[in-house]
């Protein structure tokens, strides 16, 4: 299933693109934009890194 | 996905990412204090540091700061005036031998406006932050250094696209995000890889372009010189050399004038690469946060202070002043700075994983590997 192996990767890699350009206009809301954006990226690629036990 | 296609694609994501991986890993691991420059400056107590002085303190007009700053320096000349919106009391000097002397052989200090005191910035001169720089932008080899750098950018953003189209064989059985823990560590590697690979993509992608267009700036500005400076200092073509510069005392006036609404971010003075021979060019940022990154040049003649041109901006520049933040992550406070670290750091596991993933695939047999690519 093509569509499915892309679809959430596709949503990570609009929000993270709106992200980046949303600290490019404003602060506040702009910024929090962009923490969410790069933030998602953030903690799913450092997650199945952290050490867990069994 | 043929299965030949596949091939041709993993061959096109080997060999690209082969090639540009250890630059990539120097470029990353000399990224990552860059992205807290300012930081690591005021902790190694590099960050220029000005006199307490009463608020109402009066401030030196520009001329005054420029004999301060050849006071400082006698046999050097001013290049540029800079201002840093958080140190509104000083203002970057950078000086030396000759107007057109290259960057790296310039001198950076701060005036403090108020007294003309010379303020020493140790990290725009030296040191290990220069190092880091240095290694980041040019690897010490000036613009052969920089086009390399662009080269393997270029294969990096490559590398990226061939990436994505083998996460789909890879990935078509698994769930997202699945890291298969109880098979073989090359597997586990493999879907870490693909994992950390799809989900910092965006900006992987985003600071690899923008480091593209970061090294070609030499090329860009010369660009910039040869057709928008050109056209706009061609009445002074074939002018007698400059001998008597009018004093730089009200040129923010004058530009502010000329361009309403905006602000001064430097001066560049006669002769250096941003100017002409005859102009001091103060290049104006707007106000809005987009706009505050995007140069507007104001050319003032240096004899009689007459305003010559207000620059309009090629795309190119544009583009190349939008790379700056883009690039560097300084746009959106700590949180973001914090950001780019960890997926910067996320980078250099997708490269080490990746040379570990191609070293252990040399040595296995090619029956194993179709397991890879769950049929």
């Amino acid at each position: 299933m093509r569509q499915a192996t892309f679809a959430l990767p596709t949503v990570l890699a609009l929000l993270g693109a709106a992200g980046l350009f949303a600290a490019l206009l404003g602060d506040g809301w702009w910024d929090a934009l962009a923490w969410l954006g790069l933030g998602l990226p953030a903690v799913l690629g450092v997650w199945p890194l952290w050490p867990r036990r069994g | 996905m043929h299965s030949r296609t596949i091939r041709r694609w993993s061959v096109i994501h080997t060999w690209s990412s082969l090639v540009c991986t250890l630059f990539l890993l120097m470029l990353a691991l000399t990224g990552l204090p860059l992205i807290f420059h300012h930081e690591l400056e005021h902790l190694l107590g590099e960050a220029p540091q000005l006199r307490e002085l009463p608020a109402d303190s009066p401030r030196l007009d520009l001329q005054q700061l420029v004999e301060a700053a050849e006071r400082a320096r006698p046999h050097e000349v001013v290049q540029y005036l800079g201002w840093e919106a958080d140190e509104p009391n000083g203002v970057v000097t950078i000086m030396a031998a000759t107007a057109g002397t290259e960057p790296n052989s310039s001198h950076t200090f701060m005036l403090d406006a108020r007294s003309g005191e010379a303020v020493a910035m140790p990290a725009a001169n030296g040191g290990f932050m220069m190092l880091m720089l240095r290694l980041h932008v040019d690897m010490f080899a000036g613009l052969p250094g920089k086009l390399l750098l662009a080269l393997m950018g270029i294969l990096f953003v490559l590398a990226i696209i061939s990436g994505v189209v083998l996460y789909a064989p890879f990935m078509r059985r698994l769930p997202f995000a699945a890291v298969r823990r109880d098979k073989s560590t090359r597997l586990r590697w493999l879907d870490l890889h693909n994992l950390i690979g799809i989900v910092t993509l965006t900006w992987a992608l985003v600071v690899g372009v923008t480091g593209v267009i970061s090294a070609t700036a030499d090329l860009l500005i010369e660009a910039w010189r040869n057709d928008t400076l050109a056209a706009m200092v061609a009445p002074y073509r074939n002018a007698p050399p400059l001998t008597q510069r009018a004093p730089a005392s009200d040129l923010l006036q004058i530009a502010s004038q000329a361009a309403p609404g905006m602000q001064a971010d430097f001066i560049a003075f006669p002769g250096t690469r941003f100017s002409s021979a005859h102009h001091y060019a103060v290049f104006m940022v707007g106000s809005t946060h987009l706009t505050a990154h995007l140069w507007t040049p104001v050319l003032i003649d240096a004899q009689t202070l007459a305003v010559t041109a207000v620059g309009t901006r090629p795309w190119y520049m544009d583009a190349l002043a939008m790379s700056q933040p883009l690039h560097f992550g300084d746009y959106g406070g700590r949180p973001m700075q914090i950001l780019w670290a960890v997926l910067d750091v996320l980078t250099i596991i997708v490269l080490g994983s990746g040379l570990y993933l191609w070293w252990v695939r040399r040595r296995a047999p090619r029956a194993a590997l179709r397991d890879e690519v769950v049929a």
